[in-house]
């Protein structure tokens, strides 16, 4: 039985509604974490803007290094990302409908497992992308564009393993047999950091490696 | 029992993934006729409607306190006019 209006969105469906038994507008995860969160996308968006007036002062610099970049990589890397989040909603999802059914605990956490794998293949994707610079000679003082791809790309692929670490304390907690009174909030909190992590790629990716 | 909460996440996975193919494959971007700041401002704009989705749905901030959905609009909608505008203007 629903005790309030039906969400849309995420179509969160909750059986005898939340542990305070109201509806309406939530939170998703501590409030401490979209504190970090928007500071962050903050610190991201100067990165951004950076980027595009370091482009209008060099255009040709920017374009012929954009274009020596791995494109299908960066691609492969953006859908690696989007899946991970993919997974990850869902694990939050039936972790939040079922938190007692076994069944759905098992099936979070291999979800968070899946989320975990994409996640890493990117990092690990990292590596014959930068050594294929690295072994042509190209480091991050080659040019303003490098130096800004290399400092991009390696702060957020710093996000990604502390995401790493996120997701695995999100798996060991869904891996319990008893759910934990705050596990809701842990799990939207990291969920929430993770999806960052995923928003930050998803506008990195077209400036670096599509803009030309 | 409903399974809404599976599929509307996929819903949007499916959209995240087919812009991100769209705007890989999309040939007008190579076109010679169309100006690189149009074309720029294209994919700044399917980058922005792509981290919207990722915000409303997978953040689930469609159902989060308006005060914390309009931050995170309002940082969406400033990268997006500051960088087309760099793109235009610088």
């Amino acid at each position: 039985m629903l005790t309030g209006p039906q969400r849309e969105g995420s179509g969160d469906v909750r059986p005898g509604g939340d542990e305070v038994g109201t509806a309406g507008p939530h939170v998703p995860g501590e409030a401490g974490i979209w504190v970090f969160v928007l500071g962050d996308m903050a610190v991201f968006a100067l990165f951004f803007v950076v980027f595009a007036v370091e482009r209008a002062a060099a255009p040709e610099v920017f374009a012929q290094s954009s274009a020596a970049l791995d494109g299908g990589r960066g691609l492969v890397n953006t859908l690696l990302l989007l899946t991970s989040s993919l997974l990850v909603a869902r694990a939050g999802s039936a972790i939040r409908a079922a938190p007692g059914d076994p069944s759905t605990r098992s099936r979070a956490a291999a979800l968070l497992v899946g989320g975990a794998a994409c996640g890493t293949a990117f990092a690990l994707h990292k590596i014959p992308e930068y050594w294929a610079k690295v072994e042509s000679g190209i480091g991050v003082n080659t040019n303003e564009f490098y130096t800004l791809y290399f400092l991009y790309t390696g702060i957020h692929l710093v996000h990604v393993l502390i995401g790493l670490a996120v997701l695995t304390v999100l798996w060991r907690a869904a891996r319990r047999a008893v759910a934990r009174p705050n596990e809701r909030r842990l799990f939207e909190s990291g969920a929430t950091y993770w999806h960052m992590v995923d928003v930050l790629w998803v506008v990195l990716f077209p400036l670096l490696y599509l803009l030309g | 029992m409903r399974h809404v909460l599976i599929r509307s996440d996929t819903v949007v996975w499916v959209l995240l993934v087919g812009l991100t193919l769209l705007v890989w494959t999309e040939p007008l971007l190579t076109l010679e006729a169309v100006p690189a700041a149009a074309s720029a401002t294209f994919l700044v704009l399917m980058a922005a409607v792509k981290v919207r989705l990722i915000g409303l749905h997978f953040m689930e901030l469609r159902t989060a306190p308006l005060a914390l959905r309009g931050l995170f609009e309002a940082w969406l909608v400033v990268v997006a006019v500051v960088l087309t505008s760099i793109l235009w203007f610088l």
